[in-house]
């Protein structure tokens, strides 16, 4: 072989090790970092309805509807090892059929040099707030909390729930006349 | 080696994984590997040491496919296609809203990997839950269709593993040598023609 290839196959490999020892970098300085930040959630609306839920295995489920107000500062959480934070609204409340609930209301996707600080105000849910039966009507204590995955560029992917939360509870009769304004 | 797609909803991508090692021949075959593997098995001389650390890493994660390939475009901009994923199955871990899971719907042996959007836990392991693409417009209940009727909900028992960790673009290695055999012969036959005409010096 001439000296051409092993140039080749030595630069490839150097490369390679360079690359890997960059990505092991990456992963072991922002392995243990603690992602929590603070953030206050706000509800303005509550509304419930009764509707039929064509996906369950009843006749008709329970369907909720919230306008919230979110402000978070997620600033300190992007360094050199986060390339987006995929940000979600969650529901967490027991019903008499089931000890845990959670469903996710709303989600957003923040890419490194998209603007961190967030300051939303009426926002409606992205997603529908069906229960798995008619467990909301009446719940004093559903708990509203906004969560984030962090995604390295390379390294552990962890799921970090801001500091602060909000309990709302829904009302004891369901609407029929309004319609979701 | 052409990829099977549903008819599906605006964005809705089949996210399909598979695994990017591959097994002694001379190993029994068990059940689980078979429909895991959606790619073809190959020979290779692999050193016995290799096939230890493999079957070690299924039993500390706890998951039958500990490593996976991102093959389809439905988690993007987390994770695109070539992307290698670690995973973890331990039982006690709960199902939680936000988590990234691989699961496989019943009747198909193509598994997905998607986001937890809503958990219903009756107790301890009784857990139902609903899961969707990032890059998806819906969640899956539209498309996790089999035989006989559509599986609205899944049980842990469908899961393969949840995503714990991340690599970029190392995957990208298996889906060329599995959509491009002739690449994996070439690349083969390039690797015997050094052995055989490598002088000593």
């Amino acid at each position: 072989m001439n000296t051409v290839l092993s140039r080749a196959n030595s630069l490839f490999a150097f490369s390679l090790s360079v690359m890997a020892a960059l990505t092991f970098g990456c992963f072991i300085t922002t392995a243990f970092k603690d992602r929590r930040v603070p953030v206050r959630v706000h509800v303005s609306r509550i509304m419930l309805k009764n509707v039929e839920d064509f996906t369950g295995p009843r006749e008709r489920s329970d369907l909720g509807f919230i306008t919230f107000d979110v402000t978070a500062d997620l600033e300190n959480i992007f360094d050199w090892n986060v390339k987006q934070l995929f940000l979600y609204l969650s529901a967490e409340y027991s019903t008499k059929n089931n000890a845990l609930n959670q469903v996710v209301l709303w989600d957003k996707i923040i890419l490194r040099g998209d603007n961190p600080k967030l300051l939303l105000k009426d926002m409606k849910s992205k997603y529908f707030f069906f229960d798995d039966g008619n467990g909301l009507k009446g719940n004093r204590n559903v708990t509203l909390t906004l969560s984030w995955n962090v995604v390295p560029n390379a390294g552990i992917l962890p799921l970090v729930t801001g500091s602060g939360h909000v309990s709302i509870p829904f009302p004891d009769t369901y609407e029929i006349t309004k319609s979701y304004y | 080696m052409r990829k099977f797609t549903l008819p599906s909803f605006s964005k809705d991508i089949q996210q399909e994984y598979c695994s990017p090692y591959i097994s002694l021949d001379t190993a029994p075959p068990n059940a689980s590997d078979g429909k895991d593997q959606k790619v073809q098995q190959e020979n290779n001389d692999l050193s016995f040491l290799q096939l230890l650390l493999w079957k070690g890493l299924i039993v500390a994660t706890g998951s039958k496919s500990p490593m996976v390939v991102v093959l389809g475009g439905s988690t993007e901009p987390a994770f695109h296609r070539g992307d290698l994923l670690f995973l973890t199955n331990f039982q006690k871990d709960p199902i939680r809203a936000g988590e990234i899971v691989v699961f496989k719907v019943e009747g198909r042996d193509i598994p997905r990997v998607h986001r937890v959007i809503q958990v219903h836990e009756k107790d301890k392991g009784n857990v139902k839950f609903l899961t969707k693409g990032d890059n998806n417009e819906v969640d899956d209940r539209g498309t996790n269709l089999s035989n006989k009727e559509g599986q609205n909900w899944l049980e842990k028992k469908d899961v393969v593993g949840r995503a714990r960790g991340f690599l970029p673009y190392i995957g990208m290695v298996t889906i060329i040598m599995n959509d491009y055999p002739k690449f994996k012969y070439a690349l083969l036959a390039v690797m015997g023609a050094y052995v055989i005409l490598k002088r000593e010096s």
